[in-house]
């Protein structure tokens, strides 16, 4: 089920020069999955924007998203106060019940938040979580400490080499070959695809596509997969590894 | 408060409310029924149906513009077998009202098949034909552009059905009377418009198409006045009922596209915007009513001269 509801933000400030957090306060009882996405009507925008639950409680939400058009920019200069429409519940999110001891989270860029509520579950039915996070350069990091503080190893790869790894994801992967048996990512394409291609293991990916209503109703974010046609929106956005018709 | 009448007859169906959600926004329902009870809709269209399953165009598909979006889905449908087999048997299970099938093709023949299968489905009480779709090739909407092969799918279908058969039409013509006027004298039930307007979209950092397909639907709120319009244009100069369609989002907008001529008013685009419109049109159109001194819906159909 969906829950369509006016929320109040609380905060709503930079974490890098592109990414921001906004937290937001109202009904959360509809977000049953880490992984899972709210849609947000936006004042003046035909479009709702689908952006990724970081993390919840009882009575907030936590979003991490990346200005990159007019909608994102708009909400970043939102103040708190402020308030949303929003739909929750959205997606099917990822899984945790699997057969995982040591599971491996990988997060690129704006892919990341995603995988922190993701982390902290994980780790409550007490897996030992290896968190990689990439990213383009050192300023761009972030939420590094903050997956740290949940108990999680942290290994960081940069494409410029200003912070850990040099180069992607992959990368830390053969040089520093953290222990896992199983694998979620959310991150651009290439990068899921080079993961799926460098890791014998079984997992979860996150996709993004361009979506009309988030919710099932359009056929906008269609995907092939070896079980039949998906929506992102809707079947997805997290697909298993076997499945992906890349 | 006055009883307001919100009951209009399409082509002898009785509908509680004219309000209908539009091909392609509403699935085959299963969507809508976890945010409402759809029972609240007059009826609505479910989405374009083809001889063969179908996945449609590459993405991305969707593309937001002022006021209104670009899609190119391409009649992405699990085919008439299984929409037979799967989707009316389960939409039976939480929708009791007749329900409108669109039906799409890539030839005559296709569309002829589709509508034989689909007259022996208790449910539907209504058969729109889309002779509009804008993203496929060599279907859709290149019958619905010529007088010539709209009237042939028209009496195509109505040869093989008992069916209401109403003419789902594109915009994209230069003459959408001519049109109209050859399927209601093929012995189209009624006609439906308009589908969407050819329209596309630039990502100026990329300097590439934002659709996939290059091209595709430019529907939403701004293309209302469009659809008014040809509405207007087409009930002076057709006896059949006419269905609007294009940018309706609010119940004014329901009692406007009425008095230009609608019997019945589709809602397209809104409702993936906001998922509850149809019901919250559905919900307005008495205090709509009363505000502007209508008792019975029916009486302002076309009542604009």
């Amino acid at each position: 089920m969906y829950k369509n509801d006016i929320y109040e933000i609380r905060s709503n400030e930079p974490l890098t020069a592109t990414v921001w957090r906004m937290v937001l306060a109202g009904d959360t009882q509809w977000i049953t999955a880490p992984g899972q996405f709210v849609n947000i009507a936006l004042e003046g925008r035909y479009l709702r924007r689908p952006i990724s639950v970081c993390d919840w409680d009882a009575g907030t939400l936590t979003l991490i998203y990346k200005v990159v058009g007019d909608g994102t920019e708009q909400m970043s200069r939102m103040r708190p106060g402020e308030h949303l429409d929003l739909l929750t519940g959205l997606g099917n999110g990822f899984r945790t019940a699997v057969d995982t001891q040591r599971p491996l989270l990988v997060g690129g860029g704006v892919g990341v938040p995603p995988l922190y509520n993701l982390a902290r579950q994980l780790l409550a039915q007490g897996r030992k979580v290896t968190v990689v996070l990439g990213f383009n350069t050192a300023d761009e990091i972030f939420y590094a400490d903050e997956f740290r503080a949940l108990g999680a190893e942290v290994l960081v790869a940069t494409a410029d080499g200003s912070c850990g790894t040099r180069g992607f994801v992959t990368d830390v992967l053969t040089q520093c070959r953290p222990d896992y048996d199983y694998f979620y990512a959310c991150g651009p394409l290439p990068m899921l695809r080079a993961l799926c291609e460098a890791t014998p293991v079984s997992g979860q990916l996150s996709f993004e596509e361009r979506m009309g209503c988030g919710f099932g109703g359009c056929m906008g974010c269609s995907c092939k997969t070896k079980y039949g046609n998906k929506r992102i929106c809707k079947e997805g956005p997290v697909l298993e590894k076997e499945e992906i018709i890349w | 408060m006055v009883e307001v009448d919100t009951s209009v007859n399409l082509s002898g169906l009785h509908l509680d409310n004219p309000v209908i959600p539009a091909s392609g926004t509403f699935g085959y329902g299963n969507e809508y029924k976890d945010f409402y009870d759809i029972n609240i809709l007059g009826s609505f269209s479910f989405k374009g149906t083809t001889r063969e399953p179908r996945f449609g165009n590459p993405t991305p598909r969707i593309a937001e513009c002022t006021e209104g979006m670009i899609n190119a889905v391409g009649l992405q449908n699990p085919g008439i077998d299984a929409v037979i087999a799967e989707e009316l048997p389960r939409l039976r299970t939480f929708f009791h009202k007749p329900v409108i099938a669109n039906i799409s093709g890539f030839s005559i023949e296709e569309y002829a098949y589709c509508c034989e299968r689909i007259d022996k489905e208790e449910q539907v009480g209504i058969i729109e034909v889309n002779v509009s779709c804008p993203n496929v090739r060599h279907g859709g909407m290149s019958f619905g552009t010529s007088p010539e092969a709209a009237a042939e799918v028209t009496r195509a279908v109505k040869a093989v059905t008992t069916k209401p058969v109403y003419i789902k039409l594109s915009p994209n013509v230069t003459d959408i009377v001519a049109i109209a006027r050859a399927c209601e004298e093929a012995g189209a039930d009624g006609i439906c418009l308009i589908n969407t307007l050819l329209g596309m979209r630039i990502d100026v950092r990329r300097r590439k198409p934002v659709i996939a397909n290059v091209m595709g639907g430019f529907s939403g709120a701004a293309v209302f006045p469009v659809a008014v319009r040809m509405v207007y244009q087409v009930s002076k100069a057709c006896s059949v009922p006419v269905m609007g369609c294009g940018g309706v989002r609010s119940a004014r907008d329901v009692i406007e596209m009425m008095m230009a001529g609608a019997t019945a008013v589709q809602v397209g685009a809104e409702n993936l915007r906001n998922p509850y419109a149809s019901k919250q049109i559905v919900e307005a159109l008495p205090v709509e009513m009363e505000r502007l001194g209508i008792e019975r819906l029916s009486d302002i159909i076309g009542i604009v001269g």
